[in-house]
């Protein structure tokens, strides 16, 4: 994927010279290993400043909500998926936009790779799907395909849906990839094992938001937490609290959540709050055949009705 | 001063005697990372870590803390009058606090414990506070505690400080409190070992550093009014990561919560990240968009806080802001952009 980097600059160059867009959202290289950072440029000089490999965990349809400049944006599957997302709900418009696809082969999970040594990683490099870590202790050479992002490994598009211009060639999407086993198995649970099973999962969270706001579809202008008149849910450190802010952000992703992994890749306590949002991605498929971010032109099905949509559940 | 010997087999059963006059706490590990807790009977604090995840701040302010109790039920005597809870503020120990973490106490105190206001809760609890500190030999490659005032070995704040040397503790024996933990845990083995090369060791091993001559010299409004805070605000997600982790930041929020007709008035960690932290009660909100509240969170660490009390920036250089910022925001950049600012030099146009 590092490869794609050329092409990224070149399409935002002359994007930015022709003056098609005021600006280019991207990134840019991190202070850290592994973490890179969203950025902007505003004219071709700046477009010196991206970067493009397996460190682009960071759904940047996140920084377009309701923006009002003309922007070039560069999208894998998932930020694309969230980008028609977002020209659904109108929180931008598809005029505005000029996506620059970028097939992709999935993003790494750096906290996985961090658990492999002992010492603090210094280096990563990439090539050739191998990843080369160097840590205090040592050099290693990874396969990158054995180290992607929980959500990668079961990711079902990689492609971008929607595109204005590709910066390379499509990838081949993974074929087989059971995308809810673990869903299944806590399905399967008995009711006092999911209660512990999810009070476990969310005990270590610190209420920082940061899965929130690292969320594209999380922009209310004020999130149901932060009202006050009336006040839905304690502000403190109480599990109840902190469990109902969890349901209640991933029941307002339902039907739209596009499983990017953003929530868990923000989150500093490693928490895993996607189980709950792909319990509701699994439950859309199943109850409505649907998967969100495909099609610009169908609603989402929590806003919309059919005549022949069952109804069994009215005795 | 006094340098005493502690030999790990001995660890465990001094601390069963702390245990008796002192509250013990500690890092312990919970799943990945480690965090201060208090120890349960026989629970050892594991050592073995870099830093903890967040810092040690809520040995002293916790996240959510109860400051009065009150009714609602008008049978009750006092009802609608808010009540002082009990707590326990008897002596606890803080041990294996990162030297960082224990600077940040005394950065924090000048907030908390003034002559004309004190804070209660705050000061109680740090009173009855002994830190009992752990020299850090191997710093992250975030950490730039030695340009920030701070050190690996740095003692200020700290009771105690201990220092790994293999298969003893070298215990460097700093304030009178930590004379009073030394004598409850039995160890009395003095030493003339010195832990100054070993100081100096690891000192050189702080591979990072910020440079700050420059900011109190500046004016607070060019660096308020300067052009890069665009740039630099523009991948914050405005979440409470930084704030939270760090050792510093000090803002609460007031909280009362009705169950029925009994109530607790809180306070809970607040985030000048937040849209909610500045909104007025008539809707406006003097820190509107994103940009807004990340140059006030660097301009209060790095400038405000510097002119207020002249006594360095409100950091002690623990990294944990930038290791955990989930888009890798960097206060050692900031600080750069902020350090060197020449007003002079900008001809572009400012909001």
């Amino acid at each position: 994927m590092v490869g794609y980097i050329d092409k990224i600059k070149e399409i935002s160059e002359r994007l930015l010279k022709e003056g098609t867009v005021e600006m280019v959202i991207g990134f840019q290289k991190g202070t850290l290993p592994m973490m890179n950072t969203p950025c902007f440029a505003k004219t071709p000089e700046d477009v010196g400043n991206f970067v493009w490999d397996s460190h682009c965990g960071i759904n940047l349809a996140n920084y377009l909500t309701d923006r009002k400049e003309k922007i070039g944006v560069i999208a894998k599957g998932c930020d694309s998926r969230s980008i028609v997302t977002h020209i659904t709900e109108n929180k931008i418009k598809r005029e505005q936009i000029f996506v620059i696809g970028a097939p992709c082969k999935g993003m790494m999970d750096r906290h996985k790779i961090a658990s492999l040594f002992e010492t603090e990683i210094r280096s990563v490099a990439e090539n050739d799907g191998k990843l080369i870590v160097t840590a205090g202790d040592g050099e290693k050479t990874l396969e990158k395909a054995d180290l992607l992002q929980k959500n990668c490994a079961v990711c079902a598009h990689r492609n971008p849906v929607i595109h204005d211009e590709l910066a390379a060639d499509p990838v081949e999407d993974q074929k087989d990839v059971d995308r809810y086993a673990d869903v299944r198995e806590i399905e399967t649970m008995p009711p006092a094992e999911k209660w512990d099973y999810f009070d476990d999962l969310f005990s270590a969270c610190i209420r920082c938001y940061a899965c929130r706001n690292a969320c594209p579809l999380c922009y209310c202008p004020t999130c149901f937490v932060d009202e006050s008149q009336p006040q839905w849910v304690g502000k403190s450190t109480d599990p109840i609290d902190t469990k109902t802010f969890h349901f209640l952000r991933a029941y307002h992703c339902a039907g739209r959540c596009t499983d990017c992994g953003s929530c868990e890749r923000a989150c500093p306590m490693g928490i895993n709050m996607r189980m709950l949002t792909k319990k509701l991605e699994k439950d859309c498929i199943d109850a409505f055949g649907w998967e969100p971010g495909l099609d610009l032109n169908q609603r989402p099905p929590l806003d919309t009705y059919k005549m022949d949509d069952p109804e069994d559940f009215i005795k | 001063m006094k340098v005493i010997k502690i030999d790990k087999k001995d660890w465990a059963d001094s601390l069963g005697k702390l245990s008796g006059p002192y509250r013990l706490f500690g890092p312990v590990r919970d799943k990945d990372f480690h965090n201060f807790k208090e120890l349960g009977n026989d629970e050892q604090p594991d050592f073995n870590f870099q830093n903890t995840r967040v810092s040690a701040k809520s040995m002293v302010l916790p996240q959510s803390e109860t400051l009065f109790t009150y009714s609602l039920d008008e049978k009750e005597p006092d009802h609608h009058q808010m009540r002082e809870p009990e707590k326990n503020y008897s002596p606890r120990a803080v041990l294996g606090i990162r030297p960082c973490d224990a600077k940040a106490f005394l950065l924090v105190k000048r907030n908390f414990d003034t002559p004309e206001y004190k804070d209660p809760y705050w000061v109680r609890a740090y009173e009855a506070s002994t830190f009992v500190g752990l020299a850090c030999d191997d710093p992250c490659s975030t950490c730039f505690c030695t340009s920030a005032g701070c050190g690996p070995f740095h003692e200020e704040g700290l009771d105690l400080l201990l220092v790994d040397a293999g298969d003893h503790f070298l215990a460097k024996v700093l304030t009178q409190k930590g004379k009073n933990l030394v004598q409850a845990a039995g160890w009395g083995v003095e030493t003339n070992a010195d832990v100054e090369l070993m100081k100096r060791t690891a000192e050189s091993r702080i591979a990072s550093a910020i440079s700050t001559e420059q900011l109190k010299g500046k004016a607070a409004t060019d660096l308020y009014h300067a052009p890069f805070w665009e740039e630099a605000a523009f991948a914050c997600i405005n979440c409470g990561t930084c704030t939270y982790s760090c050792p510093t930041c000090w803002c609460f929020d007031i909280q009362d919560e009705n169950h029925g007709n009994a109530g607790v008035r809180m306070r809970n960690w607040d985030s000048c990240m937040y849209p909610l932290f500045t909104l007025h009660g008539s809707g406006h909100n003097p820190r509107e968009t994103k940009i807004h509240r990340v140059r006030q969170r660097f301009m209060h660490k790095l400038k405000y806080y510097l002119d207020k009390y002249d006594a360095g920036i409100q950091c002690v250089g623990c990294g944990r802001c930038i290791r955990l910022c989930p888009v890798n925001i960097d206060i050692r950049n900031i600080c750069e952009l902020m350090n060197s600012h020449d007003p002079g030099a900008c001809t572009c146009q400012v909001a």
